[in-house]
């Protein structure tokens, strides 16, 4: 039992990484501007077709770097062209601008690669074959939740000690009291893009070396479940965002290790469903702790 | 010398002129308080001068320099702080981070400890309470964040907005006197108030706000004597 386990166990754990990177994005957005962010998906596929590109003509360890960089740029730009001015508008309005861009980035991709799906690259070392015990799996199955871990302790670590960290938790409180302590909104809201961006990347890089082709719809199942697991672990909540990853990550795998594969995403929706019934807050939804 | 030269604010929310058209000057080292009842414009004013409203028309200068188009950050940075109405401290903050993110544009790390230091001797419940979460504090206790929040900024001017409000008596009572602290330390003060008799009791100047417009000043004794100021905001007898 145990032997036929295993390799769904390794990669529930592995995907659930994949999925965390993901979600951080979509909470941290949240937790920010109160603003789910529709086109963070499309920003993980374009950075799977950043590596495409890139990597056809530089060497794999140089087209990474790049990569991550290009997303962040993207990132950045979809916030500064479509969210920022319309800072004082309905958050509906936002909302629907997010809607419109992540439809403009899949057309975009639809256009440049005319539809065909496209050739990962094989990215050496990440992609080589490893066996645990009874388990052949890939190098990248075993890196992928010990990066997520590092990388999600490092951005802790950044929210609770360093000065724009507090500022960051500061707007996220109160964008009006943060202005008038000296705080630039926009920049810690430009930094939020740079994170969320930077770790959809580092995820893009993860997710598809698993796979041998991107399409401009690809990235929208994952995306799709890394904001379910968002809400799973209450949205605006980092820690829950990644335990709600690596919670689906793992159930998704198992239900297929028990035959029922067609039924896994389903499970996700229908948690999803449950979750928004039964606890809309989430694993770790916002504490109110205000006094009036 | 003045301080904040105020002339002609104009500001307009959407069609409705909450500011008419305001002038008045805070003199350096006084407590220059503005009193009226809801809807005057108090608040109003404090945000067009912190740089939250853009006012439509009129000018704020503050030491001489025209602050009228500056944004927030710049006015925080030229020596304006603001303890905003309702204390807004960051409840999701710990007492100490809340007087740190107060000096968030300052770059001098000694001393802003020293300054922390400082707030803590004059608020020694804060220091208790050092590590806790701001939004469990008691109204009183984050009332005396908000001004040590502000404090921080190292302001020569201090705007106050409704800093009594909510609170039981005896706290309001140790408010004041912490305002008349601040004063004698040659901090000046623009101070907003429902509370008018407190607030006049303590003000070297007072402005009377009605819809939008400033209809009488006077030192604070002057107003505190006026018949019609006391017929409208002091109670009769």
């Amino acid at each position: 039992m145990i032997d036929k386990m295993l390799p769904y166990l390794l990669s529930g754990i592995s995907v659930g990484g994949q999925y965390a990177l993901i979600a951080v994005g979509y909470t941290m957005v949240y937790g920010i501007l109160r603003l789910i962010n529709f086109a963070h998906g499309d920003i993980f596929t374009a950075a799977g077709f950043f590596m495409v590109y890139i990597a056809a003509a530089l060497p794999v360890p140089l087209a990474i770097p790049l990569v991550v960089i290009l997303t962040v740029l993207l990132g950045v730009t979809v916030e500064r062209v479509a969210y920022k001015p319309l800072r004082s508008a309905p958050r509906m309005s936002v909302m629907i601008s997010a809607i419109g861009v992540s439809y403009l980035l899949q057309n975009l991709m639809w256009y440049v690669t005319g539809g065909l799906a496209k050739q990962y690259p094989v990215i050496p070392w990440i992609s080589d074959s490893v066996t645990i015990g009874s388990a052949t799996t890939k190098m990248v199955t075993l890196i992928t939740p010990v990066l997520t871990i590092l990388l999600v302790l490092a951005l802790v670590t950044i929210i609770q000690k360093t000065k724009i960290g507090m500022a960051m938790r500061a707007v996220s409180k109160d964008f009006e009291t943060a202005q008038l302590m000296g705080i630039k909104i926009n920049s810690v809201i430009s930094t939020t893009f740079v994170i969320g961006s930077l770790l959809a990347a580092v995820g893009s890089v993860l997710y598809f070396s698993n796979y041998t082709s991107v399409t401009p719809t690809v990235g929208a199942m994952p995306g799709l479940k890394a904001f379910v697991a968002a809400v799973f672990g209450g949205i605006g909540s980092i820690p829950g965002a990644v335990i709600g990853a690596f919670i689906i990550g793992i159930c998704e795998n198992i239900i297929k290790a028990l035959g029922y594969t067609t039924f896994s995403d389903a499970f996700t929706f229908a948690l999803l469903i449950v979750i928004l019934l039964f606890k809309p807050t989430g694993l770790f939804g916002e504490k109110t702790s205000e006094k009036v | 010398m003045i301080m904040l030269k105020v002339t002609d604010l104009k500001v307009n929310y959407g069609g409705i002129e909450a500011l008419k058209g305001i002038s008045f000057d805070v003199r350096q080292g006084q407590i220059v308080t503005l009193i009226g009842a809801n809807g005057a414009g108090k608040s109003t004013t404090l945000r067009a001068i912190s740089g939250l409203v853009k006012p439509s028309d009129g000018s704020i200068n503050f030491m001489g320099r025209d602050i009228t188009a500056f944004n927030s950050q710049k006015i925080v940075a030229e020596g304006v702080a603001m303890v905003p109405e309702g204390r807004r401290v960051f409840a999701n903050l710990t007492v100490k981070e809340n007087l740190k993110i107060g000096a968030y544009l300052r770059k001098d790390k000694d001393e802003i400890e020293e300054g922390i230091k400082d707030i803590y001797r004059r608020f020694p419940r804060l220091k208790e309470r050092e590590w806790q979460l701001a939004g469990t504090l008691s109204g009183g206790e984050q009332q005396m964040l908000a001004v040590g929040r502000a404090m921080m900024a190292k302001p020569k001017l201090l705007m106050m907005d409704e800093p009594s409000l909510g609170l039981a008596p005896l706290v309001v009572k140790d408010i004041f006197s912490i305002i008349r602290d601040l004063k004698s330390e040659g901090i000046t003060i623009l101070l907003i108030e429902q509370n008018a008799n407190a607030a006049l009791r303590c003000a070297d100047f007072g402005f009377v706000m009605e819809t939008g417009r400033i209809t009488m000043t006077g030192s604070g004794q002057e107003l505190l004597v006026n018949e019609a100021v006391k017929n409208a905001y002091l109670g009769s007898n």
